[in-house]
């Protein structure tokens, strides 16, 4: 089986983040975005991935290069020259998703849920029409299923598909649909956009709240110490100061180094940071190799980029921090610190 | 012989003292580890022959005993008294009013303070210049910006002759950069001068009175109009210095004024950093198995510090406060009583008496920079950036973040509040 995962252009909406790292290898969850994807593909037995993308960073090539190995599948790249839509990039990598008459996946690389593929595989195999959508019940309510952004198609799609922008949803779906090919299939459990900082954070705290009743061995036990309210995903070699009060909903990566008394809740450490003695950090992002110094507050959806370092007893509240830079007195309202 | 009379004012004068002097009267408040007055009065018993300290004022009788009685085992040499102006006689009219009091004993020269403000206070200095130039009465001055002569009362001096030729009040245009700091010295005969000026005030008065009535004015009685209100800056340091009575003396080291709350902050860095220059004993220090001390601290006795908290510079804390693990304090007076739990900070604030604080709580002002005092807590509706000021009682929960606010007495903080007073 293949897959067309949508990646598209420079993941602004996810700055400062993405100007350190192409947007599919943001860690979320301690994971790269689009290893979450990949792995789930994988057992669904998907061999051949595309990424259709507006531009090929080098550090994307070499980490997918790894994937393709640790995998045994292949991972291509589909370079759009011009913005295609929705439905153009699947006419662009027409080659690989045409090779075989078996279906393929097409996925928003933004969007995280609990990835059904098998069951979705199942389910189109079973009715063997042209397409099935993924589709999440709305939380307020305007019509009965929304679109989640993941479908799986049979290659026969692609007859519909011309090479030009094209929407989708709006172009190929209503046809599908008058012609009895188009089905739905609901999602279990959660579905969310991770595509900018606040839903970035809502989306791990889904994503983590998922995993307590999937997988709760993946978390640190209540019986931990530090640990309040669950939901707290600690990497193995970070370190972890005395008399810290940690969770709920807080991912702590590779490396990272947490003092003492040290509150933290609703937020997500990057790989190799370091969080000094008595800070409080909520609701904040807090970017690879970046500190935290000693009695500071973070708050209100602040992201700080790569190596960004923060001064002892400051309040930083709701700031977009871009890489490398070091802060040494309050950031009281929301804004960007260039 | 010589005396001083300091003027504590009354509790209707200290409103901008809020919410602090609900609880204590603005003079008692400490700063430096010590009541605002006391400093005062430490200066002063190092005046030489300075028998008696007569404190005037309209707050009730008991209010200053139990402190009197303090200073009069601190300082044996010197005689303590509160006098009560029973109606509010204006600046220079409670000093005239108990006239025969102060003169008791015949003092050569009378010093006169006021209350809030904070000050090196080189009074010896002030006293030799004084009686060198042997006029009236010295006003000691101090050097302040330009740009906020405005709000003082400013002093045109002869840097020869130190004759102050003119004093005005607050004024609307630039007249001097030296302002008065509430600091003065007079010799005896300043009641004869000050009676002939309330003569001319009452002169004035009925002459005013007459012309409004038959002009057909109403008569509503304004209490600023009062006859027999006696203003020392209008109408006393004013005449002085038409007559060439009045001498200025140049401050030496600092000044600044406390009539707002927030003031008391820098106020306390003031005194305790003079501590620090002076080698005081009652200063803290790091110890091996105490607390991390940085810069000027002052922590009473009785408080009990955790090891891993770490305090200064400028900082007083009092009597029976408890400061947990991990709790970082800052450029702040913490009074008595207070508990502040794990791993708070406390910047640039003060924490009333009795108050709580929670495990990982922040009350956190702005630094004051400027050196004039704040008048006002808001500017267009809006509260300025100041220090965080929390009235006494007041408890802040686990993690809440009290910022660049104002708390009165006894209120429960359950939510972050920044830039906000809070009734």
């Amino acid at each position: 089986m293949k897959a067309l995962i949508l990646v598209g252009g420079f993941g602004t909406r996810l700055r400062p983040l993405t100007l350190s790292v192409p947007k599919p290898l943001v860690d979320f969850a301690n994971k790269p975005m689009i290893l979450h994807q990949i792995e789930a593909l994988v057992k669904a037995g998907v061999t051949d991935i595309v990424l259709a993308v507006n531009y090929k960073p080098e550090v994307m090539v070499s980490v997918l290069k790894k994937y393709e190995v640790k995998f045994g599948i292949t991972i291509t790249f589909s370079v759009e020259k011009e913005p295609l839509g929705t439905a153009g990039p699947l006419a662009l990598a027409r080659e690989v998703l045409g090779k075989d008459d078996s279906p393929f996946f097409v996925l928003n690389a933004d969007v995280t849920c609990e990835y059904p593929f098998e069951k979705m595989r199942d389910f189109h195999m079973e009715h063997g029409n042209e397409g099935t959508i993924l589709a999440t019940k709305p939380v307020e309510f305007v019509g009965n299923r929304i679109n989640a952004g993941i479908y799986i198609f049979s290659p026969s799609i692609l007859d519909r598909i011309e090479l030009r922008p094209t929407s989708i949803e709006k172009e190929i779906f209503p046809k599908m649909a008058s012609d009895q090919q188009l089905h739905t299939f609901d999602l279990e459990g959660y579905w969310m956009d991770v595509g900018q900082p606040k839903d970035f954070l809502t989306g791990t705290c889904l994503y983590l709240s998922s995993v307590a009743k999937r997988n709760p061995e993946l978390l640190a036990p209540a019986s931990e110490e530090y640990v309040n309210g669950g939901n707290v995903l600690v990497d193995p070699s970070a370190r972890i100061g005395k008399g810290c009060k940690i969770g709920p909903n807080v991912t702590i990566g590779p490396n990272v180094v947490i003092g003492d008394g040290v509150r933290l809740q609703r937020c997500v450490l990057m790989e190799a940071t370091q969080v000094k003695d008595y800070a409080w950090i909520k609701n904040s992002i807090v970017g690879w190799h970046s500190s935290i110094g000693r009695w500071s507050r973070l708050d209100g959806v602040t992201v700080l980029g790569d190596d960004v370092h923060i001064g002892h007893e400051l309040y930083i509240n709701g700031a977009s921090v871009l890489p490398h830079k070091s802060i040494n007195t309050n950031v009281c309202e929301p804004g960007i610190v260039m | 012989m010589n005396k001083a009379v300091i003027l504590v004012g009354g509790p209707s004068r200290a409103t901008r003292f809020r919410p602090l002097s609900m609880h204590l009267p603005q003079p008692l408040f400490p700063v430096g580890g010590k009541p605002i007055i006391w400093h005062q009065i430490k200066a002063l018993s190092m005046v030489k022959d300075l028998k008696e300290i007569i404190l005037i004022g309209f707050f009730e009788d008991f209010i200053f005993r139990p402190f009197l009685n303090r200073c009069q085992e601190e300082f044996p040499e010197i005689a303590f008294k509160y006098l009560r102006e029973y109606s509010q006689l204006g600046t220079a009219g409670g000093f005239f009013h108990f006239r025969d009091q102060i003169v008791r004993g015949n003092p050569k020269n009378i010093f006169m303070l006021y209350t809030d403000i904070c000050c090196s206070f080189p009074l010896n200095d002030l006293l030799s210049q004084h009686e060198r130039h042997g006029r009236l009465g010295t006003i000691m001055v101090t050097k302040v910006d330009r740009s906020s002569a405005h709000l003082y009362g400013c002093v045109v001096v002869d840097n020869e002759t130190k004759l102050a030729e003119h004093y005005v009040e607050k004024p609307e245009t630039y007249v001097s950069d030296l302002a008065s700091t509430g600091v003065f010295v007079f010799s005896q005969e300043i009641f004869r001068f000050m009676a002939t000026a309330l003569e001319k005030r009452v002169d004035e008065f009925e002459n005013e009175r007459a012309k409004e009535s038959a002009y057909g004015r109403s008569e509503e009685s304004d209490e600023t109009e009062d006859a027999n209100r006696l203003r020392l800056e209008q109408d006393v340091l004013r005449q002085m210095a038409a007559e060439k009575k009045l001498s200025a003396f140049m401050c030496t080291g600092f000044w600044r004024q406390i009539k707002s709350a927030a003031s008391a902050v820098p106020a306390n860095a003031l005194y305790l950093k003079k501590a620090l220059g002076d080698n005081e004993s009652f200063l803290s220090k790091t110890t091996i198995d105490g607390p991390e001390i940085t810069g000027a601290v002052y922590i009473h006795p009785t408080a009990q510090i955790h090891p891993t908290a770490v305090i200064g510079p400028n900082v007083s804390i009092h009597a029976r406060v408890v400061v947990g693990p991990g709790v970082r304090i800052n450029d702040s007076i913490v009074l008595d009583n207070v508990s502040i739990k794990d791993n708070a900070a406390i910047l640039h604030a003060i924490v009333g008496w009795d108050c709580r604080i929670g495990k990982w709580g922040r009350v956190e002002g702005s630094q004051i920079t400027s050196p004039d005092d704040i008048d006002e807590v808001t500017h267009l509706g809006v509260k300025v950036n100041s220090i965080c000021i929390l009235g006494e009682d007041v408890q802040v929960k686990d993690e809440v973040f009290i910022r660049n606010s104002i708390v009165l007495p006894h209120k429960e903080m359950a939510g972050n509040k920044h830039n906000e007073i809070i009734m």
